[in-house]
């Protein structure tokens, strides 16, 4: 299952030197002996993957196109919804949720030929940047298995980097998806804004959550996320902006290009860090990428904003965990405003109940203009420094994460000291626009290291030229 | 920017959250180092600046209306399946109304 890819899949299916039943039941099998390591998966589906996989195998019985993604085994995080699939999102209010219907998301992937294998660990209602905040107990990094595989989707780049998945989807709001995929050292992306159906996603901040694919190429990130990209009349936010065909735009030519390096992010790097993604650089100037220094002044005050939008917003979308309709509701009698308070209180985690506290404070009676209003308009500044930096440039290089993977442990008592972590990933989610991270080396320690790519609205298409020509240069 | 233990309260019921008396403490220390990082933004001039209210939406504001018609719904069987209590086709909660 690690040496296999999307393509490599698709010719053993239609050289029929396997099945996609043989290999969803070894996909299955081989996660469920690995998952002790990493505790990345939550729910194994094999019921419903096998169900998938024999259609599949019909299709091409039958000598009909088994579309993009056939017989592809893929992990999902567990905030995207699975009708009649456990999706907890790392909560207990959720331990025995089954929806009772599948996000967009979900369909097309399935519709592609996909099969779900299994639902993944990630930090509760996704808040976190460590997967330390499940309520299922956290994930280990494959790599380094006494260290954190990043977050909030950490289960789903644990299961891709340890080959137990081939892709999988995570959510991405301040970076969910590009640090895991950093620390763990698979491609991460994070699509524009409104690219993505939202429809089954569980909401935690509207106006940044992303569903964003993990793979262990560019390649077949590109093509997970051109089948499940596009406009959805269930998702009103969704873009009705047309999906190119990513892959066919991957030739490995960059001459020309115009890259970004913002200044304010290669301040403030760890040296482990920052010697790999310069190395990265000048590969990419080898490519013929010009390569030119900017500035995104606003940079600083990126985190302060994102914990003020994204909480506010989270206070508003946990509220429907009342113990009325589908969380669990604790034991205690009283009144009805006592079991939401007692319900909520027994059912949410630290981190939840920390940023459902911070995002009602700062909505709350007199402090709105203050905080709120302030944030929103500091966040249309850090996205008017994006739009400038691409009048200059096509694409902007940066680093995804000022430190590698650290230690289980080592920031859970430090909120703040974890948030500031966030620093490079937040703007991008700030400002809608796609953005992803391709593994760039590892540390002397042997730490995977992220570089991050980010482009114009929409235009993932070179994004994805940029990290697939940077793959290929330097493998 | 400080905290007090009694505004922490407040923000609680607010929240319809039942803290206990030591996760108060605590809450109160966090809330207080996350906003001292937040007023930061108070280095900004920010007037003249328009909120950013919308993430992308260049398009009319009826673009993404649909057809409104009659489709299938949950049934209630479906829409009760995880309530932790119900009845009779109904969520049920703790009594509201005294006779």
């Amino acid at each position: 299952m690690r040496q296999h890819s999307i393509s490599s899949i698709r010719e053993g299916l239609l050289r029929k030197e396997f099945s996609a039943e043989e290999l969803t039941r070894e996909a299955l099998e081989f996660a469920e002996k690995e998952n002790p390591k990493t505790n990345a998966y939550l729910t194994f589906s094999a019921v419903r993957a096998i169900a998938a996989a024999e259609a599949v195998d019909r299709k091409i019985a039958a000598g009909e196109d088994p579309g993009p993604l056939a017989g592809v085994p893929v992990a999902v995080k567990d905030v995207i919804v699975t009708k009649g699939l456990r999706t907890t999102c790392g909560s207990k209010l959720l331990e025995h949720y089954i929806p009772p219907y599948d996000a967009t998301a979900i369909k097309r992937l399935e519709a592609a030929g996909g099969v779900i294998i299994g639902k993944t660990n990630c930090d509760e209602f996704a808040m976190g940047s460590s997967n330390e905040n499940s309520a299922f107990g956290p994930v280990r990094n494959p790599v380094a298995l006494d260290r954190v595989p990043g977050g909030s989707s950490g289960g789903s780049a644990a299961a891709v980097a340890q080959g137990t998945a081939v892709v999988a989807l995570g959510s991405d709001t301040g970076g969910s998806v590009r640090q895991p995929a950093s620390f763990c050292g698979v491609v991460g992306v994070t699509p524009t804004y409104g690219r993505v159906s939202r429809y089954g996603l569980t909401a935690f901040a509207s106006s940044l959550d992303h569903i964003g694919p993990f793979a262990r190429s560019t390649g077949d990130a590109a093509t997970l996320l051109a089948a499940i990209a596009g406009r959805d009349e269930m998702d009103a936010t969704s873009a009705a902006a047309p999906v190119p065909n990513y892959v066919a735009a991957l030739d490995g030519n960059v001459r020309g290009l115009k890259i970004g390096l913002p200044r304010e992010y290669f301040s403030g790097l760890s040296a482990e860090t920052g010697d790999r993604v310069h190395a990265a650089v000048e590969i990419l100037k080898k490519l013929g990428c010009e390569a030119r220094d900017i500035s995104l002044p606003h940079t600083e005050y990126a985190i302060a904003t994102y914990y003020i939008i994204a909480t506010a917003e989270a206070s508003a979308n946990l509220a429907r965990y009342d113990g009325v309709r589908y969380t669990t509701r604790s034991a205690s009698t009283g009144t009805l405003t006592e079991m939401y308070r007692e319900t909520r209180d027994e059912g949410f985690g630290a981190e939840c109940k920390r940023r459902i506290m911070l995002g009602t404070y700062v909505l709350s009676a007199g402090y709105y203009d203050a905080y709120y209003l302030k944030g929103q308009k500091v966040r249309a500044l850090i996205a008017k420094d994006y739009a400038e930096a691409f009048k200059q440039v096509d694409a902007i290089v940066a680093p995804v994460s000022p430190v590698p993977a650290f230690k289980l442990g080592e920031k859970v008592d430090d909120p703040v000291a974890m948030y500031l972590a966030d620093i490079y990933t937040v703007t991008g989610d700030l400002a809608g626009i796609p953005c992803m991270s391709v593994p760039c080396g590892t540390t002397p320690d042997g730490l995977p290291v992220g570089l991050q790519i980010l482009t114009r609205h929409f235009d993932e298409t070179t994004m994805f030229r940029v990290a697939d020509a940077y793959e290929r240069a330097s493998t | 920017m400080k905290i007090t233990d009694q505004e922490v309260r407040r923000v609680a019921e607010l929240a319809s959250l039942a803290l206990r008396d030591d996760e108060v403490e605590k809450m109160a220390e966090d809330l207080s180092n996350i906003l001292t990082h937040i007023e930061k933004l108070n280095e900004l001039d920010t007037s003249g600046v328009e909120p950013m209210a919308q993430v992308l939406f260049d398009a009319e504001e009826t673009a993404t209306l649909r057809e409104d018609r009659e489709r299938p719904s949950l049934t209630n069987e479906e829409a009760l399946a995880n309530a932790p209590v119900s009845g009779s086709g109904y969520f049920k909660v703790p009594r509201v109304i005294e006779r």
